[in-house]
């Protein structure tokens, strides 16, 4: 098991959950997160006053998936979240050493 | 002879009624239109303040600020309401005083259902009274504006006491009391001079006394809400047809003229600060279409129940443009912290607008050929408005400046840095918001 984690810009949330699901994923975690990389945040005018604002809003995205599936995830997520403008965001996967549904008790892959 | 007889007999209850009536209008000089619309006028402009400037100002604070800001024009408005029932209308409305009014109506006293004022002779003098209280509220509220951020709620509730009788009561004194100014013949209509002159000379002098924000240039200290400013711009824009309208006392054309030529000057500024900042910031910021609403609001002020509504036009065009740059540019080159721009916005339109009033007046509106303004040839109108504006200043300046320096020997004008970091919403109510 893999967990795979996307930081992607929010207006594309929707069109990764279509994505996933389209490839039977059944349920993810998001979180609404601030950050910065390359695009270095933006900046803001109030009456002159200029701030720049290093911190833009983004959408950290969750899901773990059997170690099977984990590429065509990775694919599912970049080909959804993909703009081509810097500030798309990134894709993480990392080791899941076990999982477990809380109602049934069922763990491992079964508890995706 | 059905008819004659009828006729015959509703002869006497006519009679009956026409001596009635006519002997209503010698008993009370209130007329019922008038004070229908003066009712009217005296809501609007309290909702100017509460909750017209709360929402447009804590729209522009940081959310740490938020109450607090809003607390501001709570607070002015309990306060200064109790002040000016108390003695607060005597000393600005009543007596032949050049400089200060006479205590002869403390506590409203003298005033019964029939009084009427000598400056208001068609309305109960009990309604001129609350009008005038109005007036006074939001102007104390406005200048709380320059200090948001760290000002603590103590001092802004001991300078607003000071600040009411220092400043503002003898201010309206001189020029619609029957004071020196008015003598000289000066004219605000709605307050130039009284309401925004003083607002913002005073939130000046208060910035560069309590002194800049921390952060002031360096921190982003980005508006938190501006729906909010949005809002209480509605109901400062729909309120100044009271506001206005109102200040001509009663309801005639002199409001309705009134109400054309502010309500263009709204939309003159606001079409003029935003092209303004879309041409030299590349944007139309919602920010820059209501100060520039306001600004076009404040700058008609003392002309608007003088001119014809035309000049309503140029004039907000004059004040968005000039505003714009003085909020934007101007502000940053002499580095003061005015937080919330009342000197940018209501000073600068009201130093302006009451000298507009002596270019624009037009003894059509005015109805007296001696008051006219340069239009019309009248170079003295245009050199005692002048006057007016200089010395409504210089007062300003001095008194305000002593209301500092005395609320400063009770308490401190600032909170504490710590304070200041944890937001004064926190620090000083106890409470916070939970969006």
């Amino acid at each position: 098991m893999k967990l795979v984690i996307a930081v992607i810009k929010p207006f594309k949330l929707d069109e990764v959950r279509d994505a996933l699901t389209r490839l039977e994923i059944h349920g993810m975690t998001i979180t609404e997160v601030k950050g910065y990389g390359r695009q270095k945040g933006h900046a803001e005018i109030y009456r002159g006053a200029e701030y720049v604002v290093s911190f833009i809003p983004k959408v950290r995205v969750e899901v773990t998936v059997a170690d099977d599936i984990v590429p065509a995830t990775i694919e599912a997520i970049r080909a959804a979240a993909h703009t081509g403008q810097i500030g798309d965001g990134k894709i993480f996967v990392v080791p899941v050493e076990q999982a477990m549904r809380i109602r049934t008790a069922e763990t491992g892959e079964s508890a995706l | 002879m059905n008819t004659r007889f009828a006729s015959l007999a509703g002869a006497p209850f006519l009679v009956m009624l026409a001596t009635r009536s006519a002997h209503a209008a010698d008993a009370s000089p209130i007329d019922a239109a008038d004070t229908g619309f003066m009712i009217a006028a005296t809501a609007l402009v309290l909702m100017m303040t509460l909750p017209g400037l709360a929402l447009f100002y804590a729209g522009m604070v940081r959310k740490k600020n938020l109450l607090a800001t809003m607390a501001q024009s709570v607070a002015a408005t309990a306060i200064v309401s109790i002040l000016w029932y108390a003695a607060g209308y005597s000393l600005a409305f009543t007596g032949d005083g050049a400089v200060l009014g006479s205590l002869s109506r403390v506590f409203g006293a003298g005033i019964g259902l029939d009084t009427v004022s000598p400056l208001a002779k068609t309305i109960p003098e009990m309604l001129f009274l609350a009008y005038q209280m109005t007036f006074a509220i939001i102007t104390v509220a406005l200048v709380g504006g320059s200090v948001a951020d760290r000002m603590s709620f103590s001092a802004f509730v001991i300078f607003s006491v000071l600040w009411l009788f220092l400043v503002y009561v003898p201010s309206a004194h001189w020029v619609w009391g029957g004071g020196f100014l008015a003598q000289m013949g000066v004219i605000d209509f709605a307050g130039g001079t009284v309401v925004h002159i003083n607002a913002g000379i005073a939130g000046l002098v208060a910035a560069v006394v309590v002194g800049n924000r921390m952060g002031f240039g360096r921190e982003n200290l980005a508006p938190f809400d501006l729906t909010m400013a949005v809002t209480g711009t509605g109901l400062l824009w729909v309120g100044w047809f009271g506001f206005n309208g109102g200040s001509a006392l009663g309801a005639g054309s002199r409001a309705v003229w009134a109400i054309m030529a502010t309500h263009l000057s709204a939309c003159a500024g606001a079409v003029a600060w935003t092209a303004m900042e879309w041409w030299h910031r590349g944007k139309p910021s919602v920010l820059g279409m209501i100060s520039g609403a306001i600004a076009g609001l404040g700058m008609i002020t003392p002309a608007s129940g003088y001119i014809e509504p035309w000049s309503g036009l140029v004039i907000g065009l004059v004040g968005g443009i000039v505003c714009y740059w003085c909020c934007t540019e101007l502000k940053h080159r002499l580095n003061y912290d005015d937080s919330l721009d009342v000197f940018g916005v209501h000073g600068v339109g009201g130093l302006i607008g009451t000298l507009f009033a002596g270019v624009f007046a037009t003894s059509a509106v005015t109805g007296d050929a001696a008051i006219s303004g340069l239009i019309e040839g009248n170079l003295r109108q245009f050199g005692l408005q002048a006057v007016g504006v200089v010395v409504t200043t210089a007062w300003c300046v001095a008194g305000t400046w002593a209301a500092l320096k005395i609320t400063g020997l009770v308490t401190a004008l600032r909170v504490a840095p710590d304070q200041e970091r944890e937001g004064l919403d926190l620090a000083l109510h106890g409470e916070t918001l939970h969006t």
